[in-house]
């Protein structure tokens, strides 16, 4: 695990100006253009936005799952470990997945395969990465739905999942993936589907998980509640791009995109809790721009921001950094007040 | 335990069905005009009234039809279903002759038509727009659209007489001498034209249906799970769609065996296969009401079993149905 603690090591995970382009009726989009990021050893990093903004993509890409034959890699690296994923062979994408990198999805009622036992479905990925036996897998499985709080595992090890509660379906999802000990987690969307009582249960369960294993979360989501909890810094992605990074706290405090202050200003109770303001409800007029138009060299943002200029209509706008890391793609960065 | 609950309450339903079946089919056979007598004057050249009345009195067929009727049907509740006029002999042991010939065909051409179909579905469906898929489609269509006989004509042409790799007719070669080996390399080879013959029309909307379900599997969210795990492309689509998309085919060949049988008498008259199909033939042609009757019964008797196997078969494949009940 620690291969590189004491050096000044690169991140675990680099990502470099990933491009990503699906072929569609009307052409090639870039639905991820230009997108880099890093996540270091045990960190925590959420991608926050709208429906249809890359977010998932983005997680498809690194685990090598972009639908076939659709999707591609059309450019950039993605870094793991120094080894570049962009370029690595099916095999070895296999290896990785489930193994180094693990996945858990928007879905729990129909991630699962409902003709396997719940054990089945665990014990199968110990079996392929760690060669253990059926026995030992087996028993692992046990251990593993121990640790993810499902009550009696030696009982529901054998149950099959239309047996389980959604909550208890993520809880297995979550055991599969963490069953490896993988050295990053993606969790898509993971408590979406669900009341919200067992949302706040299984983000408190991750961040248990996080503290007992070390793994490293990519939280993707559009609740900036969850965000808040569970992460140290986030990207926000409008319409395939990065459009602001940093720290959680000083991006919410100070946005430096009209985006991100849009997002945050239709969140309740978001900022009462860090302050006593109250501020008004605000919604982001318009919608998404359709994919056909996510390659064009402007702002995309510019069609439903308040503050748009010509400039903005003209050029595709650069990133502006600030302290801690925090960057926004935005001409006005700069001006925009807290 | 629960298992043989339900096996025991479905057989329950069967055995009901059968006594409608047997009810149904005596008093439809009973409608159509035409008897044995009619056939035995026709041997004879020619009868009187007398003789006539004669004959119908020898074989209770004066009687009013109720009572033909509860005699029947009390004679099959022991076992007996009569006997054949026309081929002098019990129709219970007629049919025993016959019956095993029958269900090997029918189980064979059952077992071949979902073993490929499921086969050719799974290849197509990896590959939609790939060369087996288009191939799969056009058998489906050729299969479906050809009539039964004209295939078994063909390919007795073909495999019989221009290439005589196959035997033209019948189930076994007489002249053979030989122990159980012999005998069944023997059958097997007589077997396989019949078997292809009635499995065509199958093997088109088995794997016709295989293909859709199984592309609609793999579309799914537990198969982008599976590929989450890092499973190889032959894990995902043999243990964790196969599954899952069989249920569809099962169920679908569940509801074809009649057709299967049906489809069986038309093969077995082409190849002079000594099934019941060809039995049936001559008992119709013969006005041989016991013959028909028994016929009947056990071609419901087939299908009722084959249904049966389709839901216990289903229920072993898919843990939500076991749970249902």
């Amino acid at each position: 695990m620690n291969t590189h603690s004491g050096t000044s090591a690169p991140a675990l995970l680099s990502v470099k100006n990933l491009r990503v382009e699906i072929k569609t009726r009307d052409g090639v989009v870039p639905v991820i253009d230009d997108l880099s990021f890093d996540l270091p050893e045990g960190g925590n990093i959420s991608f926050v936005g709208e429906s249809g903004c890359g977010k998932s993509m983005t997680a498809l890409a690194l685990m090598g799952l972009l639908p076939q034959p659709a999707g591609r890699i059309a450019a950039g690296n993605i870094l793991f470990d120094g080894e570049d994923l962009a370029r690595a062979t099916d095999a070895r994408l296999r290896e990785i997945r489930g193994n180094d990198i693990s996945m858990i999805f928007q879905e729990p009622m129909t991630s699962l395969n409902p003709v396997y036992t719940i054990g089945e479905q665990i014990a199968e990925v110990l079996r392929r990465h760690q060669g253990k036996s059926r026995k030992e897998a087996h028993a692992r499985a046990i251990e593993l739905l121990d640790s993810v709080h499902i009550p009696s595992p030696q009982l529901r090890v054998d149950d099959y999942p239309h047996q389980l509660s959604g909550g208890q379906r993520q809880r297995v999802m979550i055991a599969i993936a963490l069953a490896c000990k993988p050295r990053i987690l993606i969790a898509d969307e993971p408590t979406t589907a669900l009341d919200v009582t067992v949302q706040a249960q299984i983000f408190d369960l991750l961040t248990e998980l996080r503290e007992v294993t070390g793994t490293a979360i990519i939280l993707i989501t559009h609740d900036m509640g969850a965000v808040a909890q569970m992460s140290e810094r986030m990207v926000v992605m409008y319409a395939g791009r990065k459009a602001e990074e940093g720290r959680v706290r000083d991006v919410i405090q100070q946005p430096r995109h009209p985006y991100t202050k849009g997002l945050i200003s239709a969140v309740p109770h978001l900022l009462d809790t860090i302050t006593d303001d109250r501020p008004e409800l605000l919604e982001i007029p318009g919608i998404v721009p359709p994919l056909t138009e996510f390659g064009r060299p402007n702002c995309l943002f510019a069609s439903r921001c308040d503050s748009a200029t010509e400039k903005c209509q003209a050029a595709r706008p650069g990133e502006i950094a600030f302290d801690n890391g925090h960057s926004s793609a935005c001409f006005y960065a700069d001006e925009m007040q807290p | 335990m629960e298992f043989l609950r339900i096996l025991i309450r479905r057989v329950g339903y069967a055995a009901i069905l059968l006594l409608a079946v047997i009810v149904l089919n005596f008093i439809m056979v009973h409608l159509a005009p035409g008897d044995i007598a009619d056939t035995i004057a026709g041997d004879m050249g020619g009868a009187t009234e007398e003789v006539m009345a004669e004959i119908r009195e020898d074989y209770g067929l004066d009687k009013p039809m109720l009572v033909q009727l509860g005699s029947y049907v009390g004679g099959v509740l022991q076992g007996d279903l009569g006997h054949s006029y026309f081929f002098n002999q019990p129709v219970t042991k007629l049919i025993a002759e016959r019956l095993p010939a029958t269900l090997l065909l029918v189980i064979s051409a059952q077992l071949l038509a979902l073993i490929i179909g499921t086969l050719l579905g799974v290849i197509s469906a990896r590959k939609p727009n790939g060369i087996t898929s288009h191939f799969v489609s056009l058998l489906a269509l050729f299969g479906y659209s050809a009539p039964v006989f004209w295939t078994g004509i063909m390919l007795l042409i073909t495999f019989s007489l221009l290439i005589p790799i196959f035997p033209v007719a019948g189930m076994v070669d007489v002249t053979l001498e030989g122990g159980f080996w012999t005998r069944f390399w023997d059958i097997a080879h007589h077997l396989v034209l019949p078997t292809i013959t009635l499995a065509s029309i199958f093997l088109a909307l088995y794997s016709r249906l295989c293909r859709a379900s199984m592309m609609e599997v793999l579309g799914s969210d537990y198969i982008r799970t599976a590929r989450a795990k890092g499973l190889s492309e032959s894990q995902i689509v043999l243990k964790h769609a196969l599954k899952n998309s069989l249920s569809p085919v099962i169920t679908l060949a569940g509801l074809q065996f009649s057709a299967v049988v049906s489809g069986a008498v038309l093969v077995e008259t082409v190849f002079s296969w000594p099934g019941l199909g060809s039995l049936a033939l001559q008992s119709i042609l013969a006005r041989d009401t016991p013959t028909i009757l028994g016929i009947l019964f056990f071609s419901a008797l087939v299908v009722i079993v084959g249904n049966l196997l389709t839901d216990l078969a289903l229920r072993l494949i898919d843990p939500r149905i076991r749970n249902q009940s």
